[in-house]
C-alpha cells in the first residue's frame, strides 16, 4: 500500500522561503507597508527617545548636583556634653580658633571654615547711612563667617572684595552683602568706595564686598556676612545643638573623591578631646542620587512608551487582519498549490514579524536621532542606555508577532473552498 | 487499459442545512490517465462541487475518491496538501493570479511548498511558461497582461509541478473568442502531451474538445453516450 501522501514527503515551507514571501509582500506595498509600521515606528521611536531623553536630563540634572554635593562635608557643633556656661549665655563654639588651618591640614580639603546665623532680636533693624536713600529691612540673615567660609562659600562677587583674615583677627565691623540686599538698603556697588555702612540695631557694618551667589551655605537672597571674630565680640557664642539652626557649623570643601575620607577626620582633627561633639555629615552617595532621580521619571516615561507601543501593536493587527481578509484568495490559491494552514500562518506572521522588526529599527533610529539632537542643542552629553537602546528594534519584532498572531491564526483556518469561492 | 488517474466510488457531498443539499449524490467515474473529460452542466448543477472534490478542495460526505490508486477521502489534511501541490494542477475561471507578482513570480508560487530546489524553480517556471506561449512575458505583472495570457498563466501554474491530473474550471469563461479557441488549442495540446485533463464547463464549444463528456445535472453524474473510451 501507498504511503500517506503517494509516498511524497509532505509540503515544506523553509525560512528562507517564508521570510522572502514576507519581505515580497512587504516591498509590493511599500505605501501600505509604511503605514502599517507607523504605530510601530512612533511606538518604539517614543520610547527610546522618552528613555534617552530621560537619561540625558537626569544625567544632566545628577552631573549638577554631584560636582556640589560630592564635594562638600558638613560639620556640626551639638554642644558640650555638660554645659557649663552662664545662665543666659552659651558655651564656647564647638570648634577652635584655628579651625580653618586645621582643616586646611586635611588631605583632600579645598577650603573650610566656621560659619552660624547670628541670633538677633525680633524686629532687628538693618539700615543704610542716613545718606543713602535706602529703606529699612528686617528680613535679612546675618551670617558669621571665618575667612576659610567665605572661601569655601565660593562667592561670584559684584564688587568689593571677600571678607580677609585680617578683619577677622581684629574682629573689624565689616560686612558683606548680597546684591539684592545692597539695593534695598540703597548700597549700589559703585558706592563702596565711598565705604558705605550698615546699621544693625545701631551697631555700624562698613561693607567691603557684594555678592551675587554663592555655590554653599548662603542659600538665601538676603544675606549680610560679618566676621566670626567680630560676631562673637558683638552678639556671644551661638547656641550649639542639632536642630537649633543656630549652631556653628564648619563647611568644608573637598576635591572630588575626597569627601567620604574628610568626613572622616575631620571631627578628631578639630576636636581631638570631645570628637563626638561635632556631627559629620558627609555627601550622599551621587550614585544613589541619581539612581532617585532616574527612576521616578523613567517609571512614568516608560509607561507612555508602552502605551505608544500597544497602539501600534493595534494598528498592525489591524492592518494585517484587514490584509487577510483582502488576501482571501491568494489564500486559497497558495492552499490550492500545496500550502498547509501552517503556512499560511507562517507567511502572514513572517510579514507582520517583519513589518514590526522594521518599524522597531526605523523607530529605534528616530528615537536616537531625536535624543541626540536635542542633547546636542543643549550642549549636554547625549545618554542611551544600551539596556533599552540595543533590544528596541525586538520590541518592533515582538508587537509585530503579538499582533499578527490571531490575523495568521484566522488566516490558516481558511479553507481553501472558502477561500476561492470568495477570492 | 490505462490505469486510473481518478476513481470514484459513491463519491457523494451534501451542504448541511437546513435544508440540507444535495450537491453531488453517489457517484461513480474513472478517468484513465491521458484522459480528457469534459463536465458538462448548467449553474448549480454540482459542477464546481465535483472539481472542488476531483482538486482536494473540499471533503466528500460518502464514498471515496481514488487518486493515482491512493484514497484521499479519509487523509489528513497533511497529505491532501501533499497531492494538491504536486499531483493535481488547478486553473480557476478568475485566474487567481497575485495581482503584485510577476507572471514568473506567480508560476514561482507553485513551487514554493514542494520541496523543489532552489536552483531549479526558476529553469522550471520559465519552461512552463514558454510551454503556454508566454517565454516573452516573464516579467510582466497580472495587470499588464491580457485576459488569454493571464489565463495561460494560470496554466503554467498549474503545470509546473508535472501533475497528474490538470482541472479547470470555466477555464474559457472570462475569456472572449479568439482567446478562448487559443486556449483550448492549447488544452488540446497538453493532453496530446499526455496530460490527464478534466474540464468543468457548460459551454459545448469547450466540451467538443474533450475526449469524453460526463454530464451532471441536480447532482446527478451521468456519462454521456458515445463519448466514452477510457
Amino acid at each position: 500500500m501507498a504511503r500517506p501522501g503517494g509516498g511524497l514527503p509532505p509540503p515544506r515551507l523553509t525560512v528562507r522561503d517564508a521570510a522572502a514571501e514576507a519581505v515580497a509582500g512587504i516591498v509590493q506595498r511599500p505605501g501600505r507597508a509604511g503605514l502599517t509600521m507607523l504605530g510601530t515606528v512612533l511606538g518604539v521611536g517614543a520610547f527610546v527617545a522618552i528613555l534617552g531623553l530621560t537619561a540625558t536630563g537626569a544625567g544632566q540634572i545628577s552631573r549638577q548636583f554631584s560636582v556640589l554635593q560630592d564635594t562638600t562635608v558638613t560639620v556640626a557643633d551639638n554642644g558640650p556634653a555638660n554645659d557649663v556656661a552662664q545662665p543666659g549665655t552659651y558655651p564656647a563654639i564647638g570648634f577652635p580658633s584655628d579651625a580653618d588651618a586645621i582643616a586646611d591640614h586635611i588631605n583632600g580639603v579645598v577650603a573650610a571654615g566656621v560659619w552660624w546665623p547670628v541670633a538677633l532680636p525680633e524686629g532687628t533693624n538693618f539700615s543704610a547711612s542716613q545718606a543713602l536713600s535706602g529703606v529699612t529691612s528686617q528680613t535679612v540673615d546675618l551670617l558669621a563667617a571665618s575667612p576659610g567660609a567665605v572661601k569655601t562659600m565660593d562667592l561670584t562677587m559684584v564688587a568689593g572684595s571677600r571678607l580677609s583674615a585680617y578683619e577677622n583677627d581684629t574682629a573689624q565691623h565689616v560686612a558683606m552683602l548680597d546684591s539684592t540686599t545692597a539695593s534695598t538698603l540703597g548700597i549700589s556697588p559703585s558706592r563702596l568706595a565711598s565705604h558705605p555702612a550698615v546699621f544693625v540695631n545701631g551697631i555700624a557694618y562698613t561693607i567691603v564686598g557684594v555678592y551675587s551667589s554663592a555655590q554653599r551655605v548662603v542659600s538665601s537672597s538676603t544675606g549680610m556676612l560679618i566676621p566670626e571674630k567680630t560676631a562673637l565680640a558683638d552678639y556671644g557664642h551661638p547656641e550649639p545643638g542639632i536642630g537649633t539652626y543656630e549652631e556653628a557649623q564648619m563647611v568644608i570643601a573637598t576635591k572630588t573623591g575626597a569627601a567620604q575620607e574628610v568626613a572622616r577626620e575631620i571631627a578628631p582633627a578639630e576636636l581631638p578631646t570631645d570628637p563626638k561633639r561635632l556631627v559629620v555629615t558627609p555627601p550622599q552617595s551621587p550614585l544613589k542620587l541619581q539612581g532617585e532621580v532616574n527612576g521616578d521619571l523613567a517609571g512614568l516615561f516608560l509607561i507612555l512608551a508602552l502605551i505608544s507601543l500597544l497602539i501600534g501593536a493595534v494598528g498592525i493587527g489591524n492592518t494585517t487582519l484587514v490584509a487577510v481578509l483582502e488576501r482571501t484568495g491568494e489564500i486559497g490559491v497558495r492552499r490550492s498549490v500545496g500550502a498547509r494552514p501552517r503556512h499560511i500562518a507562517a507567511q502572514f506572521l513572517a510579514e507582520s514579524t517583519a513589518l514590526g522588526t522594521l518599524g522597531g529599527l526605523i523607530g529605534t533610529c528616530i528615537g536616537v536621532g531625536i535624543v541626540v539632537i536635542f542633547a546636542a542643542s543643549k550642549n549636554w552629553t547625549a545618554v542611551l542606555n544600551p539596556v533599552y537602546t540595543l533590544p528596541a528594534p525586538l520590541i518592533g519584532t515582538v508587537v509585530g508577532l503579538l499582533a499578527g498572531a490571531y490575523p495568521a491564526l484566522r488566516a490558516a483556518r481558511t479553507s481553501p473552498l472558502e477561500a476561492l469561492r470568495y477570492a | 487499459m490505462t490505469a486510473p488517474v481518478i476513481e470514484l466510488r459513491g463519491l457523494a457531498r451534501t451542504y448541511p442545512g437546513p435544508p440540507p443539499v444535495h450537491a453531488l449524490r453517489p457517484a461513480d467515474l474513472v478517468i484513465g490517465a491521458g484522459d480528457y473529460v469534459a463536465v458538462t452542466g448548467p449553474s448549480g448543477s454540482g459542477k464546481s462541487t465535483l472539481l472542488h472534490l476531483l482538486g482536494l478542495l473540499d471533503t466528500p460526505t460518502a464514498g471515496s475518491y481514488l487518486l493515482d490508486g491512493l484514497d484521499t477521502s479519509t487523509l489528513p489534511d497533511r497529505d491532501r496538501s501533499t497531492l494538491r501541490g504536486r499531483r493535481i494542477g488547478v486553473v480557476f475561471q478568475a485566474f487567481h493570479l497575485l495581482a503584485y507578482r510577476t507572471a514568473l513570480e506567480n508560476v514561482l508560487l507553485a513551487e514554493l511548498y514542494n520541496r523543489t530546489p532552489r536552483s531549479t524553480r526558476v529553469q522550471a517556471s520559465v519552461d512552463a511558461l514558454r510551454a503556454v506561449g508566454l517565454g516573452h512575458r516573464l516579467d510582466a505583472v497580472p495587470t499588464r497582461l491580457s485576459g488569454g495570457e493571464c489565463q495561460r498563466v494560470a496554466i503554467a501554474r498549474a503545470l509546473v509541478n508535472r501533475p497528474s491530473l490538470l482541472l479547470c474550471d470555466e477555464p474559457t469563461g472570462n475569456l472572449d473568442s479568439r482567446n478562448a479557441a487559443a486556449l483550448m488549442a492549447l488544452l488540446d495540446q497538453l493532453n496530446s502531451g499526455g496530460f490527464t485533463i478534466v474540464v468543468i464547463t457548460h459551454d459545448t464549444k469547450v466540451a467538443a474538445h474533450a475526449t469524453r463528456t460526463v454530464a451532471i445535472s441536480d447532482g446527478i453524474l451521468s456519462e454521456q453516450a458515445g463519448t466514452g473510451h477510457g
